[in-house]
């Protein structure tokens, strides 16, 4: 009806459905009314709430778990070291995981899946190797391929001949029948170039996505999915029979920089969200919200720490008093900085009403008036 | 007092400080070591010399003629006889020194480049700020420190090499402090702002050192020993020093001693002068007091938990505050706090004089300090503050007359705000009405322990006393227990009913408990105030006279036009309708702390003032019902059955078998290992599983089987223990985990020496297949020590960790507020989010964040 009652459009529409005329009118009123009751004062200290609603909790959280959803699921570290882990925004989780979503056809086909999930997988030289010995009489390298382990992965000896052949394009790369593979360098090299040249062939990549190191396909009520260790969410998400729509990852940068910083706005939303969850503790929405705005604000993700959003803030002594005071005093006094005061811990410092709550509020008495009615 | 000038400060600036500058603060220039002569009188031009200010009752400041207290300090200054490096600056002045070049002094970029570096430097800052700005110049200064050559003079530049701390040696031949500062001198102020620094803020050879200025006596005041021996302040020792090499250094100048003697001095002032600053430089071994403790400097002042940031501007002491030790009373108003009277004695509120109190406050004076309830001081028209004795008592009330301040005792219905650490809440601070009791603790309703998360072991609380009137309707307004109830965490009462009063009412409320007129007039009577005056129309009359259920009495504390529908723990419904309780038992879900859905419709439709009596009347109904109907718990509780313990014990052994079976499977290498855990992971999983799964089902073959008892009727009503903790008691301590796994370490591949090696069984790994009442055998015993030591390991790691969190979470936030337009912003005025949480809803007060939709129609 009228706009800015604050009422969503929504709302709006849905009870002009159901109710008509007057009816309608007189609901929508009751709904105002209530909204209204419920909103926010301005001046409210909401990033103080925020932060201790967050960070209450984290005393009742356990330390050192790992926690495995299912018998057969992968652990990953939940509770205050994730919680902690999050907001210092590092870089890689201490245990990356993606959760794939396959197209709804796969749903309910395992074998669909299973071969899927063997497709991310990656496997390098090593995993499907017996052994490698350095030839130093005919300065090569020879590798036995396990025939065995290349028939579970459902590979061939072209696979690996093509992979390597793809890498060493300044060696000779012979496969031979049972496996055998040779490695002689075209050119000369020393003995040491050999040994490094053998670090590199157990890197090698044969099939896969970079970066997953194990998978898992899991049956969940909705259907098959598969749970990764290691994380490559752009790969992931390009493959022809993922979802991408459900499809998540927990390695918050790489989400930044795949999707933008407003997914990983999201992802630190549903993260903290699932920490909390699973250690049972409840946290509104809001606060959670309003603490990964502050940590995406500035375009990209900026840890709570003194090298995230508190670098950022503008006051000198509000650096100051965090961590690491005489750096930020010296820096400046070169810098020829200025403090406007406009903080909170600024005006404790020095003894002035904060600008919060009812420290914004401000009486402005015309005392000339005053006096006036007082005279009458 | 009175002199220091109230303004409002705008701003500060950063800036060095010139030696112009320290010349013209200095008062006094230090001339000798001394401190005072053989009178103990301070020594002129000395460190302790009275023109920078006193310390000592008695004298005057030579400068302003203050005493103590009244004079803050004036600063003095060492004239160094030789320049020494600011440590504090060196990597500035190393970036100025192989940036610049060494003949013409200016940048070792040509005038082209930095016209780029111009336009690219005033973009930043206009579109990101004057931070990005400097860290842009970071890359400027790199670029000019890589120059083989001056563009400007065609010098060829030597690489000159920052020998930590604070030597410079341009291709091994050191430069002295002299030379650093003659070449600091050369650089035009047009190449500072490449360099990393504001030519506004100053010249770069003010970081070299010429004059050193002395903080006054008053920052480093010396303490008088019971014995009459001074003891002076660290900082006064280290200057001390400085003027001891400063006064050798120039005697030998003077005397034109061989360079080396020169040299060795030099450096000792500049480590004097370096260890003044900061005591903690590495490669630089700390200046020591005799006794061998390094010396607190002036970094070390500021710097840190204990520094004055931290300690002193961040958080600061205050007055009119007490604490002491709490103890419960359930009769005490939820938002009130029993005060000693000891304490209410000692407190005071400055209450002014009126033409409508004079009267009223008279009689305070009159009862003077000694006598309850009384007044300490009076603070006269022109602002004396005289106390109140009885001698002066009589000259007091006298004189007392509008415009005056009485500092009155605290009476009832004073606000205090009250407050338990640690306070990770901002419900750990709330505002309580004063009532004066007897004895000497804290009395505190036992409703509000939950958000100061208290008990009554001992805890210590803090009380803190409003010293006018705006502070005191703070505390009533916004700080109000009862204006706190529900947590902005997740928009839930937090605080409730805890304990005995769920347990009470869950008894008075469950099935039909018929009490005669006796026993509900007893019950009603202790919640006479709660607007309970008369009976309902009893239930069942008999013979024996009229019933009353207690569903009814408990109604009779409903208000008459509430009507609502919960669920409560046991997945029951529960009726309210038009303030009778028509169906369903109360227990924790319905009015516990932070659960409490019946005291959170009670809150939206009546009010935090309603609430929080009815509150206080369940809780004492709870109480009082307890009491009147006796309740206890028996350890034979706990008694199970004989069938049922060796069904519990068939269980267990099902349970060992089968894991038997697996460690079999695995020696045998018959065990399929799960996808990304090794065979012996799989295996640790699998025992886990089965045990775990064996205690659970335990855990609810004794639910189901203990008959009902008090410990069951604590459990199932939600007011103490669990289920869980039963089975504990009853049947079967289960599974001990170590870091998360079962117990594995200890010897050699045996976690006790009573096991055989590589014994995976579930109890040489910890299963205790004993019940706390049936008693651990020794080996059960230990490993239960061992889960117990390491669940203390985890809180003592969890408490820094989750402490230091919330301390950067806060920090980080603590600027953001909601403005006018319900936008989220910062300090500096950068918007978070446009609309708070999207919808401008308040978690506090809607449900859960949600609006209230006002119930069923």
């Amino acid at each position: 009806m009228n706009a800015e009652c604050g009422v969503p459009q929504i709302i709006i529409n849905e009870i002009n459905k159901k109710y008509s005329g007057a009816k309608a009118k007189k609901v929508l009123e009751e709904i105002n009314k209530k909204y209204e009751k419920a909103k926010i004062t301005p001046g409210e200290a909401i990033g103080v709430v925020a932060a201790q609603s967050l960070g209450e909790p984290g005393t009742q959280m356990t330390l050192n778990t790992k926690h495995f959803a299912g018998v057969a699921e992968m652990g990953v570290t939940l509770g205050l070291p994730r919680l902690i882990e999050i907001f210092d925004a590092k870089r890689e989780p201490s245990t990356p995981t993606m959760t794939i979503y396959l197209k709804d056809k796969y749903k309910d086909d395992e074998d669909a899946v299973k071969k899927i999930a063997a497709k991310i997988l990656e496997i390098k030289f090593e995993d499907i190797m017996e052994n490698i010995t350095v030839n130093l009489l005919d300065f090569r390298l020879e590798a036995q391929v396990s025939l065995e382990s290349l028939e579970n992965y459902a590979l061939t000896l072209d696979d690996v001949e093509k992979a390597l052949k793809n890498v060493f394009d300044e060696e000779d790369v012979k496969v031979y029948k049972k496996g055998l593979i040779k490695l002689s360098p075209k050119k000369e090299i020393d003995v040491a170039d050999l040994y490094k040249l053998k670090a590199r062939l157990k890197e090698v990549h044969i099939r896969g996505i970079k970066g997953i190191t194990h998978v898992l396909p899991i049956k969940k009520q909705h259907g098959w999915i598969i749970q990764t260790a290691g994380t490559n969410l752009k790969k992931v998400l390009l493959m022809e029979d993922v979802d991408a729509t459900r499809t998540r990852c927990n390695n918050i940068f790489e989400i930044a920089s795949v999707l933008g910083i407003e997914a990983a706005r999201n992802a630190i939303i549903r993260e903290i969200i699932l920490t909390l969850k699973d250690q049972g503790l409840n946290v509104n929405l809001r606060h959670i919200m309003l603490i990964a705005d502050t940590m995406t604000i500035e375009g990209v993700v900026k840890g709570v720490t003194r090298y995230g959003i508190s670098k950022k803030q503008e006051s000198v002594l509000a650096r100051a008093s965090f961590e690491v005071p005489l750096k930020h005093l010296f820096n400046a006094a070169t810098k020829k900085e200025k403090d406007n005061l406009k903080g909170v811990i600024e005006n404790i410092m020095i003894n002035q009403t904060i600008p919060i709550g009812t420290g914004i509020v401000k009486l402005v008495v015309d005392d000339a008036k005053r006096t006036k009615k007082k005279g009458e | 007092m009175d002199e220091i000038i109230k303004e409002k400060i705008k701003s500060i600036e950063f800036r060095l400080m010139s030696p112009k500058m320290i010349q013209k603060m200095g008062v006094v220039k230090i001339t000798t070591p001394e401190l005072y002569d053989i009178d103990s009188y301070p020594v002129d031009g000395g460190l302790m010399d009275l023109r920078m200010g006193v310390v000592d009752p008695g004298l005057r400041c030579r400068t302003c003629g203050s005493k103590v207290k009244e004079c803050l300090g004036h600063f003095g200054v060492i004239e160094l006889a030789r320049p020494v490096i600011h440590i504090k600056y060196v990597d500035w002045i190393n970036n100025f020194l192989s940036g610049t070049c060494r003949k013409c002094g200016r940048i070792l970029l040509s005038d082209e480049v930095l016209r780029k570096y111009d336009e690219k430097i005033r973009n930043i800052s206009e579109q990101k700020g004057d931070m990005d700005k400097w860290i842009f110049i970071k890359e400027i200064i790199k670029k000019a420190k890589n120059a083989k050559k001056c563009p400007h003079c065609g010098e060829e530049q030597l690489k000159i090499k920052l020998e930590k701390p604070y030597t410079f040696t341009e291709e091994g031949i050191k430069l002295t402090p002299i030379d650093i500062r003659e070449r600091l001198e050369r650089i035009p102020d047009n190449d500072l702002e490449y360099l990393g620094l504001n030519p506004e803020a100053g010249r770069p050879e003010w970081m070299v050192l010429t004059l050193l200025p002395v903080p006054p006596v008053t920052a480093r005041p010396s303490i008088t020993l019971e014995t009459g021996a001074k003891s002076e302040d660290d900082l006064t020792h280290k200057l001390g020093d400085i003027v001891r090499t400063n006064q050798r250094l120039f005697e030998n100048l003077n005397a034109g001693a061989p360079e080396i003697i020169v040299e060795d001095l030099w450096g000792l002032l500049q480590y004097h002068v370096t260890t003044f600053f900061t005591n903690n430089v590495s490669q630089i071994p700390p200046a020591r007091h005799r006794s061998g403790r390094p010396l607190k400097t002036l970094e070390e002042r500021i710097k840190s938990k204990e520094g004055r940031f931290r300690k002193n501007l961040a958080g600061k002491r205050v007055d009119f505050s007490a604490r002491t030790v709490i103890s419960p009373d359930p009769r005490i108003k939820i938002n009130e706090v029993g005060i000693p009277l000891p304490i209410a004695m000692d407190l005071t509120f400055p209450e002014t004089v009126t033409e409508w109190n004079i009267d009223w406050l008279r009689k305070f004076v009159e009862n003077g300090p000694d006598k309850y309830p009384g007044a300490n001081y009076i603070i006269t028209k022109d602002g004396k503050r005289k106390r109140i004795t009885s001698e002066t008592k009589e000259v007091i009330l006298e004189e007392l007359s509008p415009g005056y301040v009485v500092e009155r005792h605290l009476i009832n219905g004073d606000w205090a705000v009250f407050n338990r650490q640690p306070s990770l809440h901002k419900m750990s601070m709330m505002g309580h009405r004063i009532k004066v009791l007897p004895y000497k603790t804290f009395r505190l309703n036992l409703c509000v322990t939950k958000p100061y998360n208290a008990d009554f072991d001992g805890d210590e609380m803090n009380l803190h006393v409003p010293q006018n009137d705006e502070a005191r309707s703070e505390a009533d307004i916004l700080m109000n227990v009862i204006n706190n109830m529900i947590t902005p965490r997740y928009g839930l009462p937090i605080i409730g009913a805890i304990q005995d009063q769920i347990t009470g009412n869950y008894l008075l409320t469950k099935g039909d408990v018929y009490l005669n007129k006796k026993q509900v007039v007893n019950l009603v009577s202790s919640l006479s105030g709660f607007g309970v005056d008369s009976l309902p129309t009893p239930k069942k009359k008999t013979k024996d006279g009229e019933f009353w259920t207690g569903k009814q009495v408990f109604s009779m504390l409903l208000p008459k036009d509430l009507s609502v529908e919960m669920i409560n723990k046991a997945d029951e419904k529960v009726v309210i309708k038009n303030g009778e309780l028509i169906e369903g038992t109360i227990d924790a879900k319905i009015i516990g702390a932070g659960k409490g859905v019946l005291l959170q419709e009670f809150y939206e439709k009546y009010g935090s003032e309603k609430t929080s009596q009815f509150l206080q009347a369940i809780s004492l109904l709870g109480i009082n019902y307890l009491a009147q109907r006796g309740f206890s718990v028996y350890i034979s509780d706990t008694d199970l059955s004989k069938e049922l313990l060796t069904k519990i014990k068939q269980r267990l052994e099902q349970a060992e078998n089968e894991a038997y079976e697996i460690i079999a499977k695995y020696k045998n290498n018959d065990m399929e290992a799960y996808p990304g855990r090794t065979l012996r992971e799989t295996l640790e999983v699998k025992i886990m599983d089965i045990l775990n799964r064996a205690r659970n089902e335990i855990s609810s073959i004794v639910e189901k089987n203990l008959k009902e008892s008090p410990t069951i009727i604590m459990a199932e009503s939600g007011a103490r223990g669990s289920a869980l903790n039963l089975a504990l008691i009853a049947a079967t301590v289960g599974q001990q985990a170590l870091r998360g796994t079962r117990i594995n370490k200890g010897y050699k591949k045996r976690p006790l020496p009573h096991f055989e090696r590589d014994d995976l069984g579930p109890t040489a790994r910890g299963f205790v297949k004993h019940s706390y009442k049936g008693g651990l055998n020794a080996i059960e015993f230990f490993f239960h020590a061992m889960a117990g030591r390491d669940s203390m390991m985890d809180t003592g790691m969890r408490t820094p960790k989750s402490g230091y969190l919330q301390r950067r979470l806060v920090n980080a936030m603590l600027d953001l507020k909601v403005w006018d337009d319900n936008s989220v912003r910062n300090a500096s005025g950068q918007i978070i989010q446009f609309k708070y949480g999207d919808d401008c809803v308040d978690v506090t007060k809607s449900k859960g964040g949600k609006i209230y939709t006002g119930g069923k129609k």
